[in-house]
């Protein structure tokens, strides 16, 4: 009995195919769109935390000024050599202390150029992000004194201007200072927050500021804890340590400020997977306003097929297999909707991931889940037109026209 | 001779009465109906349009109930069971056969015929080998895969029958039969009705306007108003 059903359901929307398509359209768009934000989301989130993972040694940002809502960082004065230097000596509880100063540039190699971000920094920078160099060598003692022009490329910069070219020993021009590759950093890929850290020219620190910036400002430093080494203690001391050199008067607030990397990129991975959440639940909900399209299509059936319906229940159909066809073909619809979601879901998934630099892992939990919402949809909102097709009369269904 | 036990009828009214509608829109489409129908009967109703006559057939087919009074069905009083058990009733006992046929469209003759065995559980095997033999007892054998807008009216009516003999029930209720028929169709389906009635012992009743067609039963009840005018047995027929 169940299968004669199924059969004559499965008659039913291929009869229709069109109609069956659009009428399932709201399930497919709303199974798709769950499975897909849920997918991304989770691609999302594993690279987060995968991020954090890599971040090995505990990493803490010294910015000048304080973020937040109405509190300008602008204002702040930027750190100094002497700074870095103080907290080379004095922090204990450091692996590296690595001081930054960044500036925007145009690179040209041969016909090749682009702009990219130009990194000025010590030998520290490559310890406290775990970076390490694919060719050549890092800064010498000598070139971080003497700020020579040297540097170290990140990938994306090395594949786009040098090609198939060995870049070290290669003058690059980095705006207009001719600059020797010593090195070229492993890829790296997207950061958590979207941008290639690969697309870098780093060098010594001095030869930024003397021949490009034309300041000693240093906007961050990169102090790292310690293996096993406590990061609250160095994080302490740190701000004890500029509070001193900065001279700001107890009471008086901070001029900078000192970040935990990992709490940021954990709370980052928190935002990404509630944000999941929320546009799978928005998701959802699209897959409710399905459920009334197909409520719709099967009370417009039951209409057109009240004849049908008067002949089956004269003939000798219960109430109840006449309802059970009903409600399997509503059932079998959405499942159809909820398979071709599927498909669409995963695919634009895919896509987003792959565009995003995201891994593409699919969660078959989600998959089922939505699956099943679907059929529970069928069931739900086809039980209406389903009972008021067992509870036709008879006598007045066959004759309707 | 009169029996010492009187059997039960198949078919019993007493004085049922329907009615539709309330106030002054009332219709009495029955207005007490006494009448005992036995087992082998070929009854043919007659009547002015709107005398009751589908009415009657509905009650005897247990797709409506009467407002007052009672229809015994083989000494059951049929207004004691639920609708399910009047669909189990119908299933097992009666054949229909509508008013302008009735078949599924886009399903084909055998389909069509099989129907009334899907809804009582049996195996598709089954249920083919009997929807063949109805077909063929209705003389179209060969004809069992067209779909029914493929077949003329007189090959939709067979199929019609088959579809209601293929149950082997007690009873054939046959809604003017050959309405949309011409006559030497008419004269095909009537002839089959006969044999199934005489052949196979099956209980016929039948609603026509036609005199012609009323001649082949052997009992004529005229309707007229909701009541039986005349009641009388047709000796020529065969
Ligand atoms: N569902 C209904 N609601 C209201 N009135 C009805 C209904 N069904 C039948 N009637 C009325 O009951 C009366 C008897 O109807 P019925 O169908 O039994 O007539 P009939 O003898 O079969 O007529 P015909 O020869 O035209 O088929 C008619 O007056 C009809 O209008
Ligand atoms: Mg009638």
């Amino acid at each position: 009995m169940f299968f004669e059903t199924l059969k004559l359901a499965v008659q039913a929307i291929r009869r229709n195919a069109l109609r069956s398509v659009l009428t399932v359209l709201g399930i497919v768009i709303g199974v798709g769109a769950v499975i897909a934000m849920v997918t991304i989301g989770n691609g999302t989130t594993a690279k987060v935390t995968a991020d954090l993972a890599k971040l090995g040694t505990n990493l803490l940002s010294v910015n000048p000024g304080q973020f937040g809502p109405g509190r300008a960082s602008s204002e702040a004065k930027p750190f100094n050599y002497r700074d870095v230097e103080a907290m080379k000596q004095q922090l204990l509880g450091a692996r590296a202390v690595a001081p930054l100063a960044q500036k925007t540039a145009t690179v040209i190699y041969g016909t090749e150029n682009r702009s990219t971000t130009v990194i000025g920094t010590s030998n520290d920078y490559f310890l406290t992000q775990d970076w390490d160099l694919s060719a050549g060598r890092t800064f010498l003692d000598g070139e971080m004194r003497g700020g020579r022009a040297v540097c170290i490329i990140g990938e994306t910069v090395r594949s786009k201007l040098f090609g198939r070219e060995a870049p070290v020993g290669r003058s690059l021009r980095v705006g207009s200072v001719a600059c020797e590759v010593i090195g070229v950093l492993q890829a790296k890929g997207q950061s958590s927050f979207g941008s290639d850290q690969d697309d870098v020219v780093i060098m010594p620190i001095r030869t930024l500021h003397r021949r490009l910036a034309g300041n000693t400002n240093i906007s961050r430093i990169f102090v790292s804890a310690k293996n096993g080494g406590e990061t609250a203690k160095v994080q302490r001391d740190i701000e004890w340590l500029l509070r001193e050199r900065r001279k700001i008067a107890p009471g008086k607030e901070d001029d900078f400020s000192v970040h935990d990397m990992k709490q940021i990129l954990q709370a980052t991975a928190g935002t990404t997977a509630m944000l999941t959440g929320l546009l799978g639940a928005v998701a959802a909900v699209s897959l409710l306003v399905g459920g009334i399209g197909i409520m719709n299509i099967m009370l417009v059936s039951v209409t057109e097929r009240t004849r049908e319906i008067g002949i089956r229940l004269a003939i000798g159909a219960l109430e109840s297999q006449v309802l059970m066809q009903f409600l399997i073909e509503a059932v079998a619809l959405s499942v159809f909707g909820g398979i071709l979601g599927v498909i669409l879901g995963l695919s634009l998934a895919l896509l987003a991931t792959m565009a995003l630099g995201v891994p593409f892992i699919v969660s078959t939990g989600i998959v089922l889940v939505a699956f099943a919402f679907a059929a529970l949809v069928g069931v739900v909102f086809g039980y209406f037109p389903a009972r008021r097709a067992a509870r036709l009369d008879p006598i007045e269904a066959l004759r309707h026209e | 001779m009169q029996k010492a036990i009187p059997k039960t009828p198949l078919i019993e009214f007493r004085s049922v009465t329907k009615t539709y509608g309330t106030g002054a829109a009332t219709v009495h489409a029955l207005a007490g109906v006494d009448l005992v129908i036995e087992r082998g009967e070929f009854v043919a109703i007659m009547g002015p349009s709107g005398s009751g006559k589908s009415t009657t057939m509905n009650v005897i087919g247990c797709l409506d109930v009467p407002s007052t009074g009672q229809y015994l069905f083989q000494g059951v009083d049929t207004g004691t069971l639920s609708r399910n058990q009047r669909t189990r009733l119908r299933r097992h006992f009666l054949g229909f056969v509508f008013q302008g046929f009735n078949l599924l469209a886009r399903t084909t003759a055998v389909e069509n015929v099989e129907l009334p065995l899907i809804y009582r559980g049996l195996a598709p095997v089954e249920r083919r080998k009997l929807a063949i033999k109805a077909l063929e007892r209705v003389g179209l054998g060969g004809r069992i895969d067209h779909g029914s807008s493929e077949l003329s009216g007189g090959q939709q009516q067979r199929v019609a029958i088959a579809r209601a003999i293929v149950t082997s029930p007690r009873v054939l209720l046959a809604d003017e039969p050959t309405g949309n028929l011409d006559t030497k169709t008419s004269r095909e389906i009537m002839d089959l009705i006969v044999s199934l009635n005489r052949d196979q012992g099956i209980t016929v009743v039948m609603v026509t306007h036609e005199a012609d067609i009323a001649a082949y039963a052997r009992r004529v009840i005229r309707f007229v108003d909701g009541r039986i005018d005349s009641d009388t047995v047709n000796r020529e027929a065969a």
